[in-house]
């Protein structure tokens, strides 16, 4: 018999601001998406002032005034940093560990499921996270992934079980179905939701119970093994290995409008750059460059959205050639007189380092002298973060996001560590 | 997705992408180093001083309460949040909102944070407005200006 549980942080992107700041305990916190747009995390108690997910963060100013809410930009330098913590304290109870994504595991349990309750392994689970790396976290433990979701969520939701649900009878299944909403089933989207929905089918319960050869013939088979999961047959394995992603893609919005060429070819070059070497940590290459721009479409200004591709003659994760490649692209596809609000970059057509489809009648760009150079950029890069770069992507990056709140990188900056009073 | 709106571009010339010559450094030829086999990394300061790597934090110190327990203002300590705090460790602890440095002492029931400095007074404590965050394993001082 599987067992799995599901680990998944406390509002971890505030927690993460909060470690270093007790002064903001219990205080109502958000934490802002890119450019600070929109809260994209928030403390209980800036959810009990009606802060909803997503809300923009200009639209709510009276309430953070009136009630002294703290902003945050988002410090993904120091949520990546902590998540490793977190994910490396997991692992030492599970042999095999899941990063199912920056705030959330799935650990592997099964070898042992002999035991009649894993409830206090949960327990000492959270309390070693807590303590160690200074998060919270809520733990959900069950036969099969998508129960285990659902655990986690009913200890999210209910205070009172104290973070940690395990289900392990079928009375306990039950109950949890029956109060769970479908929404809140693992794979089941919006547009499922309402669909199921206008069936007359709202809870978790009435979808385990469906017969299966309704689903497969209404829904499909995704769906059908939701439903198993839901009636404890576990279908989804665990993987501990990220397959490596077919396209790459690296973009985002600006600080300020864009007018000038130069000035996208800068953000082009540093968008790409970044992709390059996500490329290179999958082990991978790419053959087809891809590059968009566009306008804001929420403002009255004039619209222009184009983007245009091009692919290579073999494959290659060399920054210098790819970033040669999307400037040549942007050539094509801009036209001066626009506010630009967005640019990025995308690599597709991805095969792996040892693989190459060569062809006789074009140059070979990736030679080992190219992978050996690319190797070391990467290296010292990781020693002090982007100490080397192109100068095509700039030093002055005025379009840049604004991040107006951004806190100190304590865990990976000497110079901004945190202070204690003697 | 902005992606799918992409329509392929004018081709870029090709012969544009080959890149420019890398200059190795080349090693001559001679007499193999007998060293080689027997290389090892050298000491690293990072694993003697981190035993429990996801509970370690460093943070800077700022202050004078500290000086009979040789903490001085500027000085770098290594904190272990792994570590159960006990009567005598110096600490880190969570008071009044602010990250502060003092010793812990224990007695029975009740407990302190204890400055190390005659001019300063113990602090009781009380559960509510005070969190142990760290265990001090480390006083790093700079000795040399």
């Amino acid at each position: 018999m599987t067992t799995f549980a599901l680990c998944d942080c406390n509002s971890f992107y505030v927690s993460c601001e909060r470690l270093f700041r007790p002064d903001l305990h219990g205080k109502p916190v958000i934490v802002g998406s890119n450019n600070d747009g929109c809260a994209v995390a928030r403390s209980p108690e800036a959810k009990a002032l009606g802060i909803k997910m997503g809300e923009p963060i200009f639209k709510i100013k009276d309430i953070i005034k009136r009630y002294g809410v703290t902003v945050f930009s988002s410090n993904y330098t120091l949520y990546a940093a902590i998540s490793h913590r977190v994910m490396s304290t997991l692992e030492q109870f599970s042999p095999a560990v899941e990063v199912y994504s920056i705030d959330e595991a799935f650990l592997d349990l099964s070898h042992l499921a002999f035991i009649d309750s894993l409830k206090n392994y949960g327990f000492e689970i959270k309390s070693k996270v807590a303590k160690e790396c200074g998060i919270p976290i809520c733990i959900g433990i069950a036969e099969t992934k998508t129960l285990a979701k659902l655990a986690n969520h009913a200890a999210k939701q209910y205070p009172k079980t104290g973070g940690v649900v395990e289900i392990n009878s079928e009375k306990i299944r039950e109950r949890l179905l029956k109060c769970m909403p479908i929404d809140e089933v693992w794979g089941v989207g919006r547009k499922l939701t309402k669909k199921l929905q206008a069936l007359g089918i709202t809870t978790a319960y009435e979808l385990a119970n469906l017969p299966e050869k309704y689903i497969r013939q209404q829904f499909n088979v995704v769906l059908e093994r939701t439903v198993r999961e839901l009636n404890g047959e576990s279908c989804i394995e665990l993987e501990e290995h990220a397959p490596a992603k077919k396209q790459i893609i690296s973009s985002r919005s600006f600080s300020k409008r864009i007018t000038d060429q130069a000035e996208l070819a800068e953000s082009i070059s540093s968008y790409m750059s970044r992709a390059a070497e996500k490329l290179r940590q999958q082990h991978s290459r790419a053959q087809q460059v891809n590059v968009f721009i566009r306008t804001s479409p929420f403002s009255d200004t004039p619209q222009y959205n184009c983007g245009g591709s091009f692919s290579l003659p073999h494959p290659t994760s060399d920054t210098r050639v790819l970033v040669h490649v999307a400037k040549g692209i942007l050539d094509t596809i801009y036209k001066p007189g626009y506010l630009y609000a967005k640019a990025g970059v995308m690599l597709a057509n991805i095969s792996e380092l040892s693989f190459d489809q060569a062809d006789l009648f074009t140059p070979e760009i990736d030679t080992s002298k190219s992978q050996q150079l690319m190797t070391v950029v990467d290296q010292i890069n990781r020693r002090f973060p982007k100490a080397l770069f192109l100068a095509s992507t700039g030093t002055n990056q005025g379009w840049q996001m604004a991040r107006q709140h951004l806190s100190p990188n304590y865990m990976t900056d000497w110079a901004e560590i945190p202070l204690v009073r003697l | 997705m902005d992606i799918e709106s992409i329509s392929p571009a004018k081709v870029i010339d090709t012969n544009e992408l080959q890149t420019s010559p890398l200059y190795e450094y080349q090693v001559p030829a001679g007499f193999p180093s007998p060293a080689t086999d027997f290389a090892a990394s050298e000491v690293n300061l990072h694993d003697y001083l981190v035993k429990h790597q996801a509970a370690t934090f460093f943070v800077r110190a700022k202050g004078d309460s500290m000086i009979d327990g040789r903490i001085q203002s500027d000085d770098l300590l290594v904190v272990d949040r792994s570590l159960e705090a006990k009567s005598g460790n110096i600490v880190i602890a969570a008071l009044d909102g602010d990250l502060t440095v003092k010793q812990l002492k224990i007695k029975g029931a009740r407990s302190w944070l204890v400055p190390m400095n005659p001019k300063f007074s113990p602090i009781e404590l009380k559960e509510q407005d005070c969190m142990i965050w760290g265990v001090v394993v480390y006083i790093i001082h700079k000795s040399y200006p």
